[in-house]
């Protein structure tokens, strides 16, 4: 684990997995003065009030933390309607060496968790894609990814909250009836939040 | 009689913007809310409203605005000539305007943003706790455009009665500190070629980043042509990308990124920059970190 400097009133921790990055948010999380903690792949930001005595207790926290072992925080549980009629199944199913039925009874049948979010507002980097399914991301990215639209790249999978360029293997859309994945007037904006644990239920 | 403004005309670009939403960036959410932060703070405690209310933060003059109701404005921001029905009167202090007068904001002779509060704050719906427009996520209302009518709040205090506030007067040359961090190791000498050029503001700078031009900065040895997994950052962060000419985040950033952040603007001198008009020549001064 790395601490590193990120102005005045922030620091970047730097750490060697998504688990351990679920684990320095979840230690982090209640420091006094504490304005962002934002998560990604292999670092948590965490800014402060300019000031406040939280940021000289980052250090201390950690070093007393057993990230192997992070608490337990509860978790919201998700279940998303989706229509496994995306644009590239056949090519996801090809690649992984199976059939269309499996690959939607794989990527249904798994439980994800929501590692970070970010790229735009609502987008949930999901882990827990089962391996087949873990593929690269196009060769060419699509100029215009409909909202919607739900994708598997790498170890994660993850739904598009709107329309944007995108490279990720398309497998299957958001149903109709489904909630919108973020939407600034509703309270809660974000479907998806950092923990929360989520399943797709294939619709039609 | 109602309590609104009405837009009848604007400049280049004219904004609701209140202190915006942070909070929110393990949502994707950026923090948004006006550059020049001090000044809108200014113009809410002028016409007496908490420092937080909403504003309109406006890009090189130009907006022309109808009072439904009487109330009392105030024009913050770089010195700007303002007229009410033809007449002209001062900015940084609260002008009444009476039913049906019309104001008009001038083009700032330095600078580049001025901020306009009504008393009562614009009261435009609230979307993730702030009125703020974020240019980026298209969060919060439209860009004002004629014709718009703008609902004004309750006014919840009096105007202040201060008799001088000197208006900035933005230079065409500034100097800001720059924190180096989180990943100036990647950069080759980062800290003296940041401070050894002097940079120029491009004009594809906007909201989301103030865009400087210069001498490219180079990678360090080992870290050519390296990739950085996406982590967060922070409004004023000092991104590099693989044109080595840096880029400093302003409120509309997205709040992650690819590229290393060879350091950080500290908060109080973003507003400088939120002034900064293109070619504006820019130093940044490295401070090197103290952990």
């Amino acid at each position: 684990m790395r601490l590193r400097r990120c102005g005045p009133d922030a620091v970047l921790v730097e750490v060697g997995s998504l688990a351990e990055v679920a684990a320095v948010r979840a230690v982090l999380a209640g420091l006094p003065g504490l304005v962002d903690l934002v998560p990604a792949a292999r670092t948590v930001l965490a800014s402060f009030e300019p000031g406040s005595p939280g940021l000289r207790q980052v250090r201390d926290v950690l070093a007393r933390a057993d990230l192997s072992a992070p608490p337990a925080v509860v978790a919201a549980e998700v279940t998303l309607p989706v229509v496994y009629e995306g644009p590239d199944l056949d090519l996801v199913a090809q690649t992984a060496g199976l059939t269309v039925d499996e690959v939607v009874a794989l990527h249904s049948g798994a439980v994800y968790t929501v590692a970070f979010c970010g790229f735009a507002p609502g987008f949930a980097y999901l882990t827990g894609l089962p391996e087949p399914l873990q593929q690269s991301r196009l060769d060419t990215p699509r100029t215009r990814v409909p909202t919607g639209s739900v994708g598997v790249a790498g170890e994660f999978t993850g739904i598009y909250p709107r329309s944007s360029p995108g490279g990720w293997r398309l497998v299957a859309r958001l149903a109709d009836h489904a909630d919108a994945l973020f939407d600034p007037a509703r309270e809660p904006a974000a479907l998806l939040s950092p923990g929360d644990r989520v399943r797709f239920e294939a619709a039609t | 009689m109602t309590r609104a403004l009405t837009v009848l005309a604007t400049g280049p670009l004219a904004l609701v913007e209140d202190l915006g939403r942070p909070g929110h960036a393990h949502l994707g959410v950026p923090p948004s809310g006006a550059l020049d932060v001090p000044s809108l703070r200014l113009a809410n405690r002028l016409v007496g409203n908490p420092e937080y209310a909403a504003g309109i933060e406006c890009v090189l003059g130009g907006l022309v605005l109808r009072a439904g109701a009487s109330c009392t404005v105030a024009v913050t921001g770089p010195s700007v000539v303002v007229r009410v029905d033809g007449h002209g009167v001062d900015s940084h202090t609260p002008v009444h305007l009476a039913a049906d007068a019309v104001l008009e904001l001038g083009v700032p002779l330095t600078g580049l943003r001025s901020y306009l509060a009504v008393s009562g704050g614009i009261a435009v719906p609230p979307q993730l706790g702030s009125r703020s427009t974020d240019v980026l996520s298209g969060i919060g209302p439209a860009p004002l455009a004629a014709g718009d009518a703008l609902p004004v709040g309750d006014p919840v205090g009096p105007p202040v009665g201060a008799d001088a506030v000197p208006p900035p007067s933005p230079g065409d040359f500034l100097t800001v500190p720059v924190v180096l961090g989180p990943r100036d190791d990647w950069f080759a000498d980062a800290g003296a070629r940041l401070a050894g050029t002097v940079w120029s503001v491009s004009p594809e700078s906007n909201r989301v980043g103030l865009r400087l031009l210069g001498d490219p900065l180079r990678r360090a040895a080992g870290f050519d042509g390296r990739e950085l997994t996406s982590e967060g950052v922070l409004t004023g962060a000092v991104q590099v990308p693989a044109s080595g000419r840096p880029v400093i985040f302003l409120a509309d950033h997205p709040t992650t990124g690819g590229y290393p952040v060879v350091g950080v603007v500290p908060g109080r001198h973003l507003a400088e920059l939120g002034q900064a008009r293109p070619g504006t020549r820019v130093r940044l001064r490295a401070q090197y970190s103290d952990s």
